[in-house]
């Protein structure tokens, strides 16, 4: 029987992809890894989404949950993801085979590890063509080549015939989204697809993705550790912690109205083009927890500068803002909340005190 | 003369170090052609500077730093560090030299022995010129382990990949610092890297500079992050200079297109304002075969006739502020004297 889904059965009224309580965890020596630890959100027909997070909050493998594509050996995995209404979130590689390409596909960080070395570009387009969709291939090289230049890459007749190493970082990029877009995938997942780019071929990859998700009503997963990647390429942003979702809003919501302090803290340790050169930068201190021991109450504890004991202690849930049913966060003391001026005025007479004390001992010699 | 100029050299005792046309060319295979990776660049830091690099991939800011490191030296043109003619340099003199000038890459795991301790790692320099006793070793290298944020006992019981790309690049300015350069040259250090802890690197090489005195050449392709650490910046294009500024001048008033366009491409973490951006198209072409006259013709919205057959010299716009085009977006004003 095959596994295919059929367009009657497909629910086309609902979200496109429901996760519910998604977990991914990893049996390793040190202990089990959480990596993905709880997730739950939707995502429509069409739309992009940001998924935003330090390296090892789940980015990664939260969005290869989603595709199916985890190690076989050591995952356990819990929770449900629907995919056009459908459970995909028990179904094994060999199952998957059929939603991908044709429903979901994905492009990562270094095309040159994804792309056959040996293999001239234009096969390594048309070959999954042939196989997926039953293409000739006359058909799916004339076809290749219409992907090449639909994905801007410039004499796309001449580039079928070249090899992955004659091209530059940017134009395997293009490649690579030519291949992720050749079965009409109804989602694409891109992992980090400009973080080893230049900034001006990351703005030309970003124009792109966003030109093909509208030409094709297709959705988008991005992920990125910039918020300002998903600033002006997604409808909607995902903020990760720790294995959890900490923060979800549309994209406008979620600039004009920051809730989790581990967002805010995010974005300000982006250096800004208008502050002067040498302006102190924002870091946030220490590292993200250990996935085999994450602390027990909030995870961003230990690095929050507005924590206190019940912080440390219990566990903050993810809920909506009065404004917004959409704006979802997970904080006891969300920005702009009286707890959180509290704290800001708790900070500033501690540091006076600090400066005050650090002048004391100063002037008093040495 | 086809060079880009060198308007903009300071004629200061505090000169550190100084390139004079610059040129870095390599074969390709037995073609007879060559890759023309930098082509006559001149370029000057001073004592305690901070000179930013920036420019698109390939476009020769490895190349410039490994040429200042004479590793390998270059096709012509002339070196001045601390005083001295680097590209003649032989032997012990040249050896000698390399210690007062460090390198730092972008891919910190990769730029560390996979096999040894990392206290080892960072001590390695100190034992190969034999400096200082044992005894004396080991406080210097512990002193500087702290310094950049890494405990030296844990340093000294694990291998590089026992940490994270953060603390390795910690790692990487630790050994950099063990034999007292006066010079730095970071290559892309933060670019691998996420930007919570870009920011910590950044701050860290900030404290570091002023700790030690050090003057840094800092390379990478992101407008932002050079003019956060920057006090003087150089925008390189297919192997030549467009533009060199104090860099808050550079963002006030950029005066290449080329400098506009690199601005321009910088992600904007605000939806309002990101969305009416727009990409340049097009990648520069290759090095092998430049385009005559202003090597950014074929992508530059401003070109005219003049761009495709003249090469345009750097020439003063303001104070300290030089650009290389035929067409700058702020006109040229005369030098007075310099
Ligand atoms: N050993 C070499 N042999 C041949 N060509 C080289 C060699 N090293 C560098 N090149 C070429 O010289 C040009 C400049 O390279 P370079 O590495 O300096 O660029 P870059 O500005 O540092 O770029 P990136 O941002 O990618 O690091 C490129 O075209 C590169 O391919
Ligand atoms: N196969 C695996 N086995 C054990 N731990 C893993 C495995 N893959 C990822 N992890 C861990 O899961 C966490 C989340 O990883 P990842 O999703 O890649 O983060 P991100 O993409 O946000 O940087 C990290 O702590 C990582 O080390
Ligand atoms: S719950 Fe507490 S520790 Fe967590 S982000 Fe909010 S204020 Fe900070
Ligand atoms: S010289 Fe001409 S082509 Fe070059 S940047 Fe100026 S206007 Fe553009
Ligand atoms: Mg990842
Ligand atoms: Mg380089």
């Amino acid at each position: 029987m095959s596994t295919q889904i059929q367009a009657s059965a497909r629910d086309i009224d609902g979200p496109l992809l429901e996760l519910e309580d998604v977990t991914t965890h990893f049996k390793t020596p040190r202990g089990v890894v959480r990596a993905v630890d709880g997730v739950s959100f939707s995502l429509d027909r069409g739309k992009a989404l940001g998924i935003v997070g330090e390296s090892g909050s789940g980015k990664t493998i939260l969005s290869r949950s989603i595709m199916g594509l985890l190690p076989p050996r050591g995952t356990i995995r819990g929770g449900s993801i629907k995919f056009e209404g459908r459970e995909i979130g028990n179904l094994d590689r060999k199952a998957m085979r059929s939603v991908w390409g044709k429903e979901m596909a994905m492009i990562f960080q270094d095309p040159m590890t994804s792309l056959n070395p040996v293999m001239k570009i234009g096969r390594q387009i048309a070959e999954p063509l042939q196989i997926h969709l039953g293409m000739t291939k006359q058909n799916a090289l004339a076809t290749a080549e219409r992907l090449l230049q639909d994905v801007r890459i410039p004499e796309a007749k001449r580039r079928l015939e070249q090899y992955p190493h004659e091209m530059s970082g940017g134009m395997r990029q293009r490649v690579m989204i030519a291949i992720a877009l050749a079965c009409g995938p109804t989602a694409l997942f891109a992992d980090e697809p400009t973080t080893a780019l230049d900034v001006t071929v990351q703005a030309q990859i970003l124009d792109l993705l966003g030109e093909q998700r509208r030409d094709r009503n297709m959705s988008l997963v991005l992920v990125t550790h910039d918020l300002g990647v998903v600033a002006g390429h997604t409808d909607e942003i995902a903020v990760m912690y720790g294995g959890k979702l900490v923060e979800k809003a549309s994209t406008k919501g979620l600039f004009a109205n920051m809730k989790m302090p581990y967002t805010e803290a995010l974005l300000n340790s982006i250096p800004k083009l208008e502050d002067r050169s040498h302006t102190r930068l924002n870091a946030i201190a220490g590292r993200p927890p250990d996935l085999v021991n994450p602390p027990k109450g909030c995870r961003f504890a230990p690095r929050c500068p507005y924590a206190v004991d019940k912080c440390v202690n219990e566990e903050p849930p993810l809920i909506a803002t009065a404004e917004d049913p959409n704006h979802l966060y997970a904080c006891w003391y969300p920005v702009g909340s009286e707890g959180y001026h509290e704290a800001k005025v708790r900070i500033a007479a501690s540091k006076h005190a600090t400066d005050a004390l650090a002048a004391t001992s100063a002037a008093g010699g040495n | 003369m086809a060079g880009t100029g060198k308007a903009h050299l300071r004629d200061s005792p505090d000169v550190l170090l100084r390139i004079e046309d610059l040129v870095v060319e390599f074969p390709v295979g037995r073609t007879g052609l060559k890759v023309n990776a930098v082509s006559g660049i001149s370029l000057d830091v001073l004592k305690g500077e901070t000179l930013g690099l920036v420019g698109e991939s390939g476009c020769g800011k490895s190349t410039t730093g490994r040429a200042i490191m004479q590793l390998p030296r270059p096709t012509s043109g002339s070196v001045q560090f601390e005083g001295k003619e680097l590209t003649a340099m032989q032997g012990d003199a040249m050896r000698e030299a390399r210690t007062r000038m460090q390198m730092i890459f972008q891919d910190p795991i990769s730029s560390l022995n996979p096999r040894r301790k990392v206290r080892q790692i960072v001590m390695e320099p100190l034992n190969i010129w034999k400096r200082g006793t044992d005894a004396e070793r080991a406080k210097k290298v512990d002193g500087i382990l702290e310094e950049v944020g890494i405990d030296p006992v844990r340093a000294g019981e694990s291998q590089p990949h026992q940490f994270s790309g953060g603390q390795c690049q910690r790692i990487s300015i630790a050994r950099s610092l063990v034999l007292d350069p006066s010079l730095i040259i970071c290559d892309e250090p933060v670019s691998a890297l996420d930007v919570s802890v870009q920011a910590q690197v950044l701050n860290l090489l900030e404290d570091l500079k002023a700790e030690y005195g050090l003057t840094l050449i800092f390379i990478a392709h992101d407008l932002a992050v050079v003019k956060n650490i920057s006090d003087r910046v150089a925008v390189m294009y297919l192997g030549k200079i467009c533009e060199v500024a104090p860099s808050d001048m550079l963002y006030e008033q950029p005066a290449h297109h080329y400098t506009s366009v690199l601005l321009n491409s910088i992600p904007v973490p605000d939806p309002e304002v990101a969305v009416t951006k727009t990409a340049i198209e097009g990648e520069p072409p290759s090095p092998v075969l430049p385009p005559p006259g202003c090597r950014f013709n074929p992508r530059c919205p401003a070109a005219q006739d003049i761009c495709r057959s003249e090469e345009p010299q750097l020439r003063a716009v303001g104070e300290g502020h030089f650009v290389a085009c035929h067409f700058p977006t702020i006109t040229p004003v005369e030098l007075t004297s310099r």
